[in-house]
């Protein structure tokens, strides 16, 4: 590791820093801290991105990182936090499976991705290729996430995060995706947050709670 | 001016287009769409006929669009077979249209603009699968066809039957739409290019050639509203408005043919016998079912719907019987059976049109459709009645209007097949000519039925004595339809002229002997049978001159007023008359094993005797119903998989995704 350059360490802090906050959110049952959380992890995503822009010139990796702070660091978690005082659920109720168990589990996913990710690192040449494993931990972590809660706030923390893991992927494999392509992603999560937060607003009107499993009542009667 | 009839027809074609863009100009405005739109869409209608009967002459012409997505041009080709059946959309759209002016009004569902585009996008799409020469356009023509005709049908979709009819229509034209694609897909042989040139060049073996038949033969015959597959036809024709029922029957099935006709000869090139005999087969099976069915209904509309079933199946006899013919090279009578399918298809545009519209009439005056509601109607409505009743005559196959002529030549093409090589194919070919005869005859039952129980005898409800005939508009579509029955039966030496060159374009012989004189028609041989309608015509209207005169001079000369049928009965009220039901009571009880029957008959102490009865069908009892059931137990497995829970959801997504990505690894 001696001979990585200082800028790369940092990038590879930050990536472990991602994955540490996948797992803590995994864990926490507070909805107010997981947009905390959320947030931090956007932000440590700008932080990458900048080095990596730093690192490699690319300039168009800067409107990257300006994007991620202005949506994810600020914006998004802002919209949240309005949705969660006027929702008034500041709780996740217990997940379908317990934490240590989730834990568990998800060691187990992070073992799986890094093993998937060294065919792909070694086919890739860009500086940051050592973390694709962890881009890839932080996508399946939060897809986990989403499967394990109750609350469809919790649930559009991990969409969210997922999203952060799939940024984050795309740029460590191939200093991110086509401006185009960015921005589209960008604008789709925007335009489902906000479809999201109206589709909240349907949900507590109907059953008095955010709850999903009163959604099960929906299901085709045989 | 555009200098080939394919100009001529692109011109016509994108000028529909444009008409039905108008309609959204002033969507609500009936005066504006009805009275300037509709007719200047009859207009062109009638100048498409006009190129399109100059262009039967012509040589082809090929054109190259590049419109569209790109590296897939649309080839179009314009040849002797497409002009004839553009002459077909462009003559009954004239008289269609110049109706739908006067028909559509306030309160039919849609706003007339929106009616407007979408008959407009019809008519343009049928123009394009005429005009096709790759199958990705004539595929995209097809489709759209077959849409714009399903939002056509559920114009009154507030109506939950009406619903039901759209998509079965939609269900079947898209079972057919698929079996088309892949009889292209078959076509293409090896090549990967989808122009219809290429078709022509690539040589498939004898199993491939017959898949392609056959998945053709599905594909159109599914349009067509052959047996089996007619199922759709009786329920979308009733459900949409007269005049779209008119276009559809008139002009839509026969782009079913016209898709046969192309794969079958131009396409496939030679086919053998055999084939010919299954589209024999299937034709008439169909022309039999369908006229059975159509003397029960107690439906206008619906017999119409039946009767199209039976005369779309007399084409494919006609069809089938070609290519029996030309398997076993047998040119003149190919040739004369072609021309007889053809001059069916001519035909039926006409009269079929004619009696849709003559029911749409009725329909806007009375507001019935049941023929037990209806009656007496030629005394309120004598324009309708009597333009009706010319097409009702020549569905009917008499003399000297057109349907008798198609049918004759028919008769003709199965009776002097005396040499067909195989035995057992001789000894079937009379066969079919009796049952092609029988449905001759049962279709003039129907048309009996049908006319009378309508038009004569005393009304059968107080209302039917307010009803008012048709407007200026529409007698003017219904006046044209009958001219044209008139004249198809009166002048058949110069139309099959006409269809000679086509049958010389497309199994590359004629007939033996077009044409006798001018006024004769004797197209097996100089010395055969022959047919002078003027003759006829002349020789008729003698006869009914003279014994009027007769009667008039001769016997009593006065005029004796007196209530129709009553045979003698001093008291006859409209309850006497003979109904719907008991007119098809004979024909129900003679085929009985075809219908499904469920009776309902009231007991002789009954204080309110009810009779009921409903005919069903027994093919959609035993071969729909299974299939619909079996799709819903299926589905009820597949239904296992929906919990409701959104996190098992999510959870099949994980799971699929940490799979893939292990086969991967």
């Amino acid at each position: 590791m001696n001979n990585v350059p200082v800028l790369l360490q940092l990038v590879n802090a930050c990536a472990a820093g991602l994955l540490l906050l996948s797992f803590a959110m995994l864990s926490q049952r507070r909805i107010v801290t997981l947009v905390y959380l959320l947030a931090t992890q956007g932000a440590l995503l700008c932080l990458a991105t900048l080095l990596l822009a730093w690192r490699t010139h690319q300039p168009h990796l800067y409107i990257s990182a300006g994007l991620t702070l202005g949506l994810k660091v600020i914006f998004l978690p802002w919209l949240l936090h309005r949705l969660i005082r006027r929702l008034d659920v500041y709780w996740d109720s217990e997940p379908l499976i317990n934490a240590s168990v989730t834990m568990l589990l998800g060691l187990l996913i992070v073992v799986f991705a890094f093993g998937l990710a060294q065919p792909i690192a070694a086919l890739s040449s860009t500086a940051a290729r050592s973390t694709i494993g962890i881009a890839i931990a932080v996508i399946l972590l939060a897809f986990m996430m989403m499967i394990t809660r109750r609350k469809a706030m919790s649930q559009v923390v991990g969409f969210l995060s997922m999203e952060n893991g799939l940024f984050f992927g795309a740029m460590s494999a191939t200093y991110g995706m086509p401006m185009v392509v960015e921005l589209g992603v960008a604008l789709d999560v925007l335009v489902a947050m906000l479809v999201l937060g109206v589709f909240f607003f349907q949900i507590r009107e109907q059953f008095d709670s955010l709850d999903l499993h009163h959604l099960e009542s929906l299901k085709e009667k045989h | 001016m555009p200098k080939t009839p394919l100009d001529g027809a692109l011109v016509l074609i994108a000028a529909w287009g444009v008409i039905g863009l108008a309609g959204l100009l002033r969507p609500h405005s009936v005066r504006f769409v009805g009275r300037v739109l509709f007719p200047l869409s009859a207009l062109c209608g009638l100048a498409l006929a006009v190129v399109a009967a100059r262009g039967v002459a012509a040589p082809a012409g090929h054109a190259l669009l590049v419109v569209g997505l790109p590296d897939l041009p649309i080839h179009l080709r314009c040849d002797a077979l497409a002009c004839l059946f553009l002459l077909v959309l462009g003559a009954a759209t004239a008289g269609i249209s110049l109706f739908a002016g006067g028909y559509f009004r306030q309160g039919h569902g849609a706003a007339p603009g929106l009616l407007c585009l979408q008959y407009h996008m019809f008519l343009a799409s049928m123009g394009c699968v005429l005009l096709a020469d790759d199958a990705y356009a004539f595929m995209v023509a097809w489709e759209s066809m077959a849409l714009s005709s399903y939002f056509l049908v559920t114009t009154q979709h507030r109506l939950a039957e009406i619903r039901r009819a759209g998509f079965l229509y939609l269900l079947i034209a898209h079972l057919g739409a698929i079996a088309i694609l892949l009889s292209f897909g078959v076509l293409q042989g090896g090549s990967w290019r989808f122009t219809f040139d290429s078709m022509r060049a690539a040589h498939l073996s004898a199993p491939w050639a017959t898949v392609a038949f056959m998945l053709a033969l599905l594909g159109f015959g599914a349009k067509a509203g052959l047996v089996p597959l007619h199922v759709w036809l009786p329920e979308a024709h009733p459900a949409a408005p007269s005049p779209v029922s008119a276009l559809m029957s008139g002009v839509m099935l026969k782009t079913a043919v016209y898709g046969m006709l192309r794969v079958s000869f131009d396409l496939l090139g030679s086919p053998p016998w055999w084939w010919g005999l299954i589209a024999l087969g299937a034709g008439l099976g169909s022309a039999f079912y369908g006229v059975i069915f159509s003397a029960v209904q107690t439906d206008m509309k619906r017999l119409l719907a039946w009767s199209s079933i039976e005369n779309l199946g007399i084409i494919f006899a006609g069809l089938g019987l070609s290519i029996v013919f030309s398997g076993f090279r047998m040119g003149a009578l190919a040739a004369l059976a072609l021309i007889a399918a053809l001059y069916h298809c001519l035909n039926h545009a006409f009269m079929k049109s004619l009696l849709f519209l003559g029911t749409g009439a009725v329909l806007h005056a009375t507001g019935e459709r049941n023929l037990g509601r209806l009656g007496g109607l030629m005394r309120r409505m004598p324009w309708v009645a009597w333009l009706t009743l010319i097409g009702a005559l020549a569905i009917a196959g008499l003399p000297p209007l057109n349907g008798f002529v198609s049918e004759w030549l028919l008769l003709q093409a199965f009776l002097f097949a005396g040499d067909v090589p195989r035995a057992f194919v001789d000894m079937l070919l009379p066969v079919g000519a009796a049952i092609v005869a029988l449905c001759t005859a049962l279709a003039g039952y129907a048309m009996v039925k049908f006319y009378g129980v309508i038009f004569l005898g005393q009304p059968r409800e107080p209302a039917l004595a307010e009803a008012e005939d048709a407007g200026l508009l529409e007698r003017a579509g219904l006046v044209w339809l009958a001219a044209g029955c008139v004249a198809l039966g009166v002048l058949p030496v110069q139309v099959i002229g006409m269809l000679d060159t086509v049958s010389r374009a497309l199994l590359g012989t004629t007939l033996a002997a077009p044409a006798a004189h001018w006024w004769l028609l004797a197209p097996a041989a100089a010395r055969g049978a022959s047919y002078g309608p003027l003759v006829f015509l002349l020789v008729a209207a003698l006869v009914i001159v003279l014994t009027l005169l007769a009667v008039r001079l001769l016997y009593h000369r006065r005029v004796r007023r007196a209530p129709p049928w009553d045979c003698g009965y001093v008291r006859l009220d409209a309850r006497m008359q003979d109904s719907a039901e008991g007119f098809g009571q004979p024909i129900r009880h003679i085929f009985q094993p075809f219908f499904l029957i469920r009776r309902e008959l009231p007991s002789a102490f009954d204080r309110l005797p009810r009779y009921h009865m409903e005919v069903g069908d027994r093919i959609w009892r035993y071969a729909y119903e299974p299939v619909g059931q079996l799709v819903r137990r299926v589905a009820d497995l597949v239904a296992v998989l929906q919990q409701g829970r959104i996190s098992t959801y999510l959870m099949y997504s994980f799971v699929t995704l940490l799979v893939l990505l292990g086969v991967v690894l």
